[in-house]
Parts: C-alpha cells; sequence; structure tokens
C-alpha cells in the first residue's frame, strides 16, 4: 500500500468517499456522454477528454447506491490506471485532505456485496467516516450486468 | 529492464538490420572497404558492449566474427560463399541472443549453444592465416561442399580470389594492405547494378559526426570517393588502428557505425538529423492536434459574428498554424517502406540460394512513406509475396538459359504515391502463371465444375489464385506453396482496405499490384443513427445504400418465417435492426427505411438504421478495455462537434445477429448462379435501359463488372473514345447507337450530354475487355425465358418478354466484331501488361 495519506474526497449519495490523490489526474465537470449500447450498466457512456476517449463509469452503480435524480448532474473524477484515462461519476466533490494514518481501520466484517472489495477501509474523522477505495478494482469493470 | 540494456536492444535492432543487408551488400561487391568496415565496426561494438554487461556467448560469437572479419578487411582472404554464409549466421546468433536477452529482461542470454558456430569462424579465420597460398583451394573446395558455384549468387567471386598476389609477409603485418590486386582485379562495383544496393533509409544507425574513434587524417574529399579503388586502398591504412581499442566502457553512448566522413556518400545524412520518439507520445500529440482543430473550429465559428479586425486577424493566423501543426503531426506517424523491405534482399538470398536459383532483387522507391500501422500490417504478406515470387515465379538458370533468358532472375519491388494511396508492385520476370494449369488445378481441387472453368476467361482464371485452398505447384517446399498463402494475403491487405491484382503472361512473369491506403488511422466512414445515438461505419464494407418510402416501405421488407429479408435485385437480403441488436429504443421516421447493405465476410446483409448521414473521415481511437469485449464497436471517434461517436465492427455485428453463420452457405449457392445462366432457359440477366426508353438485357455471365466513369475521364485514341481502367486502355462502345448504325458509328463519340457520367458494363472474354456505354443500369433479374421471337436488328440475338416487359436481348460479341472486327483478331494479347 502507499504511503501517501493524502486523499482526493467527494460524496456518493451522501456517503463520504476518498482516492489517494496520486491516483486522480484531474476533476472536470459534467460532460457529455456518449452511452454504449450492450456495456455494463455501470459505465454511462464515453466522454471527449481533449481528444482522448475516456469512459465514464458511475460509482453510485458501481457501488450498488441508487441512481442519483434525472437533475442532479455528476462529476467526473478522472483517475490514472494502466489502461490510460478512466472517469468515475461522482455527486459532489469534496477537499483534498491530509489524514493521520493511525486513524485507519478495515472494513468491518458486516460489510458485504460487492462494495467490500473496492473499499479499502475507512478513515475515522471527527465528524465522519472516510471511506477509501481502491483506484484499479473501481475501473475494472467487464462483462457483467447489461443496459435495461 | 535495466536501461544500459535496453538502449543496447534498440540500437541493435537497427544495426541487425543494417548487417545482413551489409553483408549481402559485400557478396556483390567484396572490395568494398565502405561495407565491411561498416560491418567491423557493428561486431565490433556488440563485442565490446556484451564484454560490458557482461554477457559472455555473445561476446565469444561477434569476438569470432570480427576476427573473421579483420582477415577480410586486411585483404588476406576474400569473401566468398562460405565466408557469408558463416557470417550471417553469426548475425543470427546474435539476434537469437539478444531476443532471448529480452525476453529475460536482460537477465539471460539464453541457453542456446553457438560454440558450433564459433568453431566454424575459427577454421575460417585459421585457415587462411597459417597459408596463403593454398587460398586459391581452399575457396573453390569449401564453396563444392556447400554449393555448387552456378549456385553462387554474386558471379564475381571467383576472379576476387586470386590470391597469389597476397604477399606471404602479410601474416605479420595485418594493416599492410595488399596493393597489387588493384590493376589485376578488376574490381566489381561498376558491374553490379546500383540498384541492387539497398541503400534502404531504415538506417537510424546513428552515424554522428562526432567521432569517439580517430578518424583518418585528413579524410580524402568526398569527390574522390566515387572513383572506385584507388582511393580506397589508401584507406586502410588508418582504420586497423581502432580495433584495438578494446570493450571500453563507452559502447552504449557510441554510435555503432559511426561512419568516417570518407563514407558520406554511403548511409548517413539521413541518420544525422534524426532522432527517437516513443509512439505513444505521437499517439498524444495526435489527440491534441485533433482537440486543437476542434477548438480552432469554435473560434472560426464564434469570429464570424465579430468585427475586431485585428481578432480577426489572429483567428484567420491560428487557422493556419492548426492546418499545418494538423499536417506535420500526421506525418510524423508515417515511416518509409524501405524500413519494411530491409530484409528482403536477406531472404531473397538465403531462398534463392536453397532452391539453387540466381535471382537479384531490385527495389525502388523504398522512401515512400506509409502510416506505421500499415507497414505492420502488409510485412506478412508482401514476405510471402517475396517469397512466392522467388520459389515458384523464377525458374532455375538451366531453364532460363533454355528459354532465352539471362540466368540471374529479376525480382523488382517498387512503391509510389498515386491518388492518396501506395501502390506497392511486385514483379518478377519469372515464368508466369500458366492460365491452363490454374484451370485444371481449380477443378481437380474442385473450386470450380469443369464447365464453369471452360468458360472463364485467362484473366478471371488468374483470380482463382486468390481462392482459399489453391496451390499451383505440385510440390510444397520449406518455403511456400503449402495451399495458404494467396488468399490469405488478398484479405490481409482488403483487410486493410486495400486491393490487389495480378497480371501475369506465361514465359515472361508475374506482377503483383497492390493498393493500399496511407493511413488506418483516419479512415472514411458512412454516419447513421439509431436510438438517437450516432454510429460510424467504415466505408470498407459498406456497399450500397436503399431507403424505402410509402408503400415500398411496408411492402419492402417480407419475413421469411420470422426472419426479415428484402429483395434486392431479385436476392434476398437477410435485414439487421441495428436498434434491436443493441438494445435501444429505436427513433425512426415513421413510413421510411434506411437500409445500409454492409458486407461481412464477403457476403451482404441490410442494416436498418433510423437515419443516413454523411460520409466523412474519422480518427479510430481504441477502446479502453472495460468495452472491449462487447464485439459489436471496433472503436470510437470524435466526431467534428467534439462528442463520442463508436465504430460499429461490421462484422461482429454480423456475428451477433448470426447472420455471418447463416449466409455462408447462401455464399455457395450464390456462386455458382450467375454462371449457371446459359444452360437451360433460366437466365441471370442484366437489366438496362437505353436513352431511347428501350430495354436491353445482357446475360449476367458475359457481365466482369458494372463501372460508372466520370465524363471528364474519357479520352480518345484515334477514332476510339476509351477509358483508363485497372492500368488498361478500356475501349468503350455506345450500345444505343452500334444498334442504330448496325455498327458504322458505334465508337462512343458523344455520349448522351445532358449526363456526367457513363454507366458502363464491362465485357471481358479471351482476355478481351470493352467497356459497353449503356443509358442506364436497371437491374439484375432471374428469369426463364419462354416468349422468344426473332431479333429485328443487327446486334441482338432475340427478343423476350422480361417482367412483362419486351427486351431485347444484345449480342455482344457480334456487337463488338461489328464496331471493332480487329478486337477479336489478337486473341490473349490484350489486357496482360509485360512486367
Amino acid at each position: 500500500m502507499s504511503a501517501t495519506n493524502q486523499f482526493c474526497t467527494f460524496y456518493v449519495s451522501g456517503q463520504y468517499f476518498g482516492l489517494e490523490v496520486l491516483h486522480v489526474q484531474e476533476i472536470i465537470r459534467y460532460q457529455e456522454m456518449t452511452r454504449v449500447p450492450l456495456a455494463p450498466s455501470t459505465i454511462r457512456g464515453l466522454i471527449n477528454l481533449r481528444g482522448q476517449i475516456v469512459t465514464a463509469i458511475d460509482l453510485r452503480r458501481r457501488l450498488e447506491l441508487p441512481d442519483r435524480p434525472a437533475d442532479q448532474l455528476p462529476v467526473n473524477v478522472v483517475v490514472r490506471t494502466d489502461e490510460g484515462a478512466v472517469s468515475l461519476l461522482v455527486d459532489e466533490i469534496g477537499d483534498v485532505l491530509e489524514v493521520d494514518p493511525h486513524q485507519f481501520e478495515r472494513p468491518p466484517e458486516t460489510l458485504k456485496g460487492s462494495s467490500r472489495e473496492l473499499i479499502r477501509g475507512a478513515y475515522k474523522l471527527d465528524k465522519q467516516l472516510l471511506m477509501i477505495l481502491d483506484t484499479e478494482r473501481a475501473v475494472n469493470v467487464t462483462g457483467g450486468g447489461r443496459n435495461p | 529492464m535495466n536501461e544500459v540494456v535496453r538502449e543496447f536492444l534498440l540500437e541493435m535492432h537497427d544495426n541487425l538490420a543494417q548487417l545482413d543487408l551489409d553483408l549481402i551488400q559485400l557478396e556483390k561487391e567484396p572490395g568494398d572497404r565502405d561495407t565491411i568496415g561498416r560491418v567491423f565496426r557493428t561486431l565490433h561494438t556488440v563485442k565490446g558492449t556484451s564484454g560490458f554487461l557482461g554477457l559472455p556467448k555473445l561476446q565469444a560469437v561477434a569476438h569470432a566474427a570480427e576476427n573473421l572479419l579483420t582477415r577480410l578487411r586486411a585483404g588476406e582472404l576474400a569473401y566468398n560463399t562460405e565466408i557469408a554464409n558463416a557470417m550471417l549466421e553469426s548475425v543470427d546468433a546474435i539476434r537469437k541472443l539478444l531476443e532471448a536477452l529480452e525476453k529475460s529482461e536482460g537477465q539471460t542470454e539464453g541457453t542456446a549453444d553457438f560454440s558450433s558456430l564459433i568453431q566454424k569462424l575459427e577454421k575460417l579465420t585459421a585457415e587462411v592465416s597459417t597459408s596463403e597460398s593454398k587460398m586459391t583451394m581452399v575457396a573453390p573446395s569449401g564453396l563444392s561442399g556447400f554449393l555448387s558455384p552456378s549456385t553462387m549468387v554474386s558471379g564475381p567471386i571467383p576472379e576476387l580470389s586470386t590470391p597469389p598476389l597476397v604477399p606471404s609477409s602479410t601474416t605479420t603485418t595485418p594493416p599492410a594492405p595488399p596493393s597489387p590486386p588493384v590493376p589485376v582485379v578488376p574490381p566489381p562495383p561498376p558491374a553490379a547494378p546500383e540498384s541492387v544496393a539497398p541503400r534502404v533509409p531504415s538506417v537510424p544507425q546513428s552515424s554522428t559526426p562526432v567521432l569517439p574513434e580517430p578518424p583518418p587524417a585528413s579524410p580524402p574529399p568526398p569527390s574522390v570517393e566515387p572513383v572506385k579503388s584507388q582511393p580506397l586502398q589508401s584507406v586502410p591504412v588508418p582504420v586497423p588502428s581502432p580495433p584495438p581499442t578494446p570493450s571500453a566502457p563507452m559502447p552504449i553512448a557510441q554510435p555503432p557505425s559511426a561512419v568516417p566522413e570518407t563514407e558520406a556518400k554511403a548511409t548517413g545524412s539521413v541518420s544525422d538529423s534524426a532522432i527517437r520518439v516513443d509512439v505513444g507520445l505521437l499517439d498524444k500529440l495526435m489527440n491534441l492536434v485533433g482537440e486543437l482543430v476542434l477548438a480552432r473550429n469554435q473560434i472560426l465559428q464564434f469570429s464570424a459574428s465579430q468585427e475586431d479586425g485585428a481578432f480577426l486577424g489572429t483567428v484567420q493566423r491560428l487557422n493556419l498554424l492548426t492546418t499545418e501543426l494538423q499536417a506535420g503531426v500526421m506525418k510524423t506517424r508515417m515511416q518509409p517502406i524501405g524500413n519494411l523491405w530491409s530484409k528482403f534482399p536477406r531472404i531473397v538470398r538465403d531462398l534463392a540460394m536453397a532452391c539453387s536459383k540466381q535471382v537479384r532483387l531490385e527495389m525502388d522507391g523504398q522512401d515512400t512513406e506509409l502510416d506505421k500501422t500499415i507497414v505492420e500490417a502488409i510485412r506478412d504478406p508482401l514476405t510471402h509475396l517475396i517469397r512466392n515470387a522467388v520459389d515458384h515465379g523464377i525458374e532455375s538458370p538451366e531453364k532460363r538459359i533454355a528459354a532465352g533468358k539471362s540466368p540471374e532472375g529479376r525480382v523488382r519491388l517498387n512503391a509510389s504515391h498515386e491518388g492518396g494511396k501506395v501502390i506497392i508492385e511486385m514483379a518478377d520476370d519469372g515464368g508466369g502463371i500458366d492460365p491452363e494449369r490454374v484451370r485444371q488445378k481449380a477443378i481437380n481441387n474442385q473450386l470450380v465444375t469443369p464447365e464453369q472453368a471452360a468458360r472463364m476467361s485467362d484473366r478471371e482464371l488468374l483470380e482463382l489464385i486468390f481462392l482459399p485452398g489453391f496451390s499451383t505447384t505440385d510440390r510444397v517446399t520449406q518455403f511456400s506453396g503449402r495451399g495458404v498463402g494467396m488468399d490469405v494475403v488478398k484479405t490481409n491487405i482488403e483487410k486493410i482496405g486495400g486491393t490487389v491484382d495480378l497480371i501475369s503472361k506465361v514465359g515472361r512473369g508475374t506482377t503483383i499490384k497492390m493498393k493500399i491506403p496511407l493511413t488506418l488511422a483516419i479512415i472514411p466512414a458512412l454516419t447513421v443513427t439509431s436510438g438517437g445515438d450516432r454510429y460510424a461505419i467504415p466505408q470498407v464494407s459498406l456497399l450500397e445504400l436503399v431507403r424505402l418510402e410509402g408503400e415500398a416501405a411496408v411492402k419492402g421488407i417480407e419475413h421469411l418465417h420470422g426472419a426479415a429479408v428484402y429483395r434486392l435485385r431479385g436476392n434476398l437480403l437477410p435485414l439487421v435492426y441495428l436498434h434491436r441488436q443493441l438494445n435501444v429504443e429505436s427513433g425512426a421516421e415513421p413510413g421510411v427505411i434506411n437500409i445500409v447493405v454492409l458486407q461481412a465476410d464477403d457476403r451482404p446483409f441490410g442494416l436498418i438504421v433510423d437515419a443516413i448521414h454523411d460520409t466523412e473521415e474519422i480518427v479510430v481511437k481504441p477502446l479502453q478495455k472495460q468495452l472491449k469485449g462487447l464485439g459489436v464497436f471496433s472503436g470510437a471517434t470524435i466526431m467534428g462537434d467534439g462528442k463520442v461517436a463508436l465504430i460499429l465492427d461490421v462484422l461482429g455485428l454480423a456475428q451477433r445477429a448470426s447472420v455471418v453463420a447463416a449466409i455462408r452457405e447462401r455464399a455457395m449457392t450464390d456462386k455458382t448462379a450467375p454462371t449457371d445462366t446459359v444452360s437451360g432457359d433460366r437466365m441471370t440477366l442484366l437489366l438496362v435501359e437505353t436513352a431511347g426508353g428501350g430495354r436491353l438485357a445482357i446475360p449476367l455471365a458475359q457481365v466482369a463488372r458494372l463501372e460508372e466513369f466520370p465524363r471528364s475521364s474519357l479520352e480518345r485514341a484515334g477514332t476510339q473514345t476509351v477509358v483508363q481502367y485497372r492500368d488498361e486502355i478500356l475501349p468503350l462502345i455506345d450500345v444505343a447507337r452500334a444498334l442504330r448504325t448496325g455498327g458504322k458509328n458505334g465508337r462512343v463519340r458523344a455520349l448522351a450530354n445532358e449526363v456526367n457520367s457513363v454507366q458502363v458494363v464491362v465485357y471481358a472474354n479471351h482476355g478481351i475487355r470493352v467497356g459497353l456505354a449503356v443509358g442506364q443500369i436497371a437491374d439484375i433479374v432471374e428469369e426463364t425465358i419462354v416468349n422468344r421471337s426473332r431479333a429485328t436488328r443487327q446486334g441482338v440475338m432475340f427478343t423476350a418478354v422480361v417482367q412483362g416487359r419486351v427486351t431485347e436481348f444484345l449480342d455482344v460479341e457480334g456487337i463488338i466484331r461489328s464496331v471493332d472486327p480487329e478486337l477479336f483478331a489478337q486473341p490473349s494479347e490484350r489486357g496482360v501488361l509485360a512486367p
């Protein structure tokens, strides 16, 4: 695990998440997307990032949370992966936080479902919990569910 | 992997290719000191670097080869076939070792054992040095042990090895060059054609002007250089000094072929100014430029509403700069085709030796540039063709002499630009392909029935070579002739949007001509809409577009036990609904059906889309791994408005809709159907309308192709109107006029002036091609002819009712004969280009 403890934070369905700041390439506001028929439902479409075509994965669906209301536009958190940039769609962007590594704790056994492999654990902040996502796993979407 | 090792591997990759070329060049011009010097330096670098990196095997091989070369360079021994083979073997060994090194990430050299090669090299080296006087015998006996002298690729070797001239004292003083040979040995360079020497621009073997080796004191001026051997003789004196500087720790930085200025003519200039750039970086630049173009377009649009002069001027400049930048970046991906060809001289040499043939490879147009991906894609097909030409095309020297040709066969590679495409031509002056043998073979392999074969023209017969499972050679050699090949060549070339044409003349040789697009990264594509999204369909798989409106939209689509079909010119075309395949809701305009007729695996099918837009050039970008497995999209592209559109994978789509498997069986019946015509009364007919409203029918069996030529492409040759068609001059006959005047005046003169293009039915038989200009091509139908009545005029066989209309059946040959009786007088002479 990387020694860094700076995290880029954001909100998904009211919950507070963070990604290692070194994995994040940039944050961009909502972009028009081209949907990809037959793709797994977590993939919302393709965006044009300065001439590069980037797959946009909806973190709500990836974390098996309810879809965001139609009038709420997501924000793109563009992360670097081995296979180029991938965008993660989140509700709202938070700050970049530096946290105390001692406050980290692994997820409890009661955390079930596919989110368990995505959430590495949580930092116990004063006001709330900051859940840390595993970047490579979060973007690892293949096959799976189809679009309705 | 260690950075030093990586650098070394990269560098060696280029050097080895050059080494092959140089060694073969040496066989042609054994005295060429420049070449020997270059080989020497490369080997020296290998030796030095491998010692430095701790690679004992590599060092041993390079060392042994270098020793042999020292003798060669000192003039103590002449380059002969045996030595050439040993040297080439060493290059292969080095290559193998480097491969192992690369695979193991720089950890090990692999387990291969090269001690026998090293022994061979040592033996060759030792033999000479012990007794030079024996050398006369050494060379020939060595040769006979290997191959008969007649099979040697290069002629002049025997004379060169007249060694009594070598003074025995040279044993101890290698640097002393034997000056006596000069007058006695006729220097071969002028004899060998310059074009053989593939001075391929592949040489990024950076010959930096900064020389790590001590350059010969005051190098002779370049102007003296071309004068063959005299100045060369003076060179060796200073040269031997560099080898003693052994495994210096500098080799990585040392340009391996740091060529002294004396060599200015040979290599260099290209590489002096070239650097290595990562392809990924170029792709990124390409993306950015694409994006810049879009931003520029938006600014241009915005500026239209502005009146500030200074601002408009700046926008104009931005516009021009962007365009130029785009062109420049596109160019960086281009590679000269010579990079690919550089390995062919070696292939040809080895193969010619193995087949006991003499073959000379000539190459022209090496600097013709192609996109990197295309160069990769044509590598295998071209290699295959070269092998075919040497193995099957060129005859044995005895046969060639008997046929009155020079014993040395020629294979010519030529590349050039033409109309946005690259033309690659490969011609040999070998035996050519005998259409009769093709016919027999095709019948034996049950590719066609004897009846079909009997009706085929020579040109059609030659086309059969491209069918899977066809091979004309009865013998299978190690190199080619296994019945796989030409069909693979054709499919591979067509896959990248190219075409292959074959021209062959018995006894004169074969020419294969390929037309290849410049780049794969940018392709023409048709944009369609389905369910509100745009999709791009590569033009390569597009056949035609059909739009059904009103009644046709209601009745046009029929169902065959649930499967939608459309009758396209009498054949059932299976239909696929794009929106159903993609699982999206259709947004089609009611009452209109748009069918895009595509071909997958050579079989047509109709794709129903909501709307059809323009054809435009798109930049193909790959999909990320999350979307690779879908199978129906081959990539994505960014449209003019900056939005992303997916590119449909036509074959994948056809497979998903399971049209391909179903279609394949139909292919067999389809293929036989058109040729079935003349027998029996059921005929497949091409219906054409004449300008006067009359209807004519031409049996489809006699039709080679349907073409449309712009009026501007019509040219005149004497009294005949002609058009350039597939490298031939195609005479045109105006059918309507020929019928009216009984042939007196049938040469196309002023084809209906009101239209800008001419519809032409290309007739091909007995090697003759004639174009029949018709008013309008109406349809292709399959019809049982019942009511025949006598013809009412010349040029018509009979009249019958087809689809409820009186139709005249054209006597094509009669018309051609009446217009130009001479056309049939010289059968099979036409339509064949001598290579």
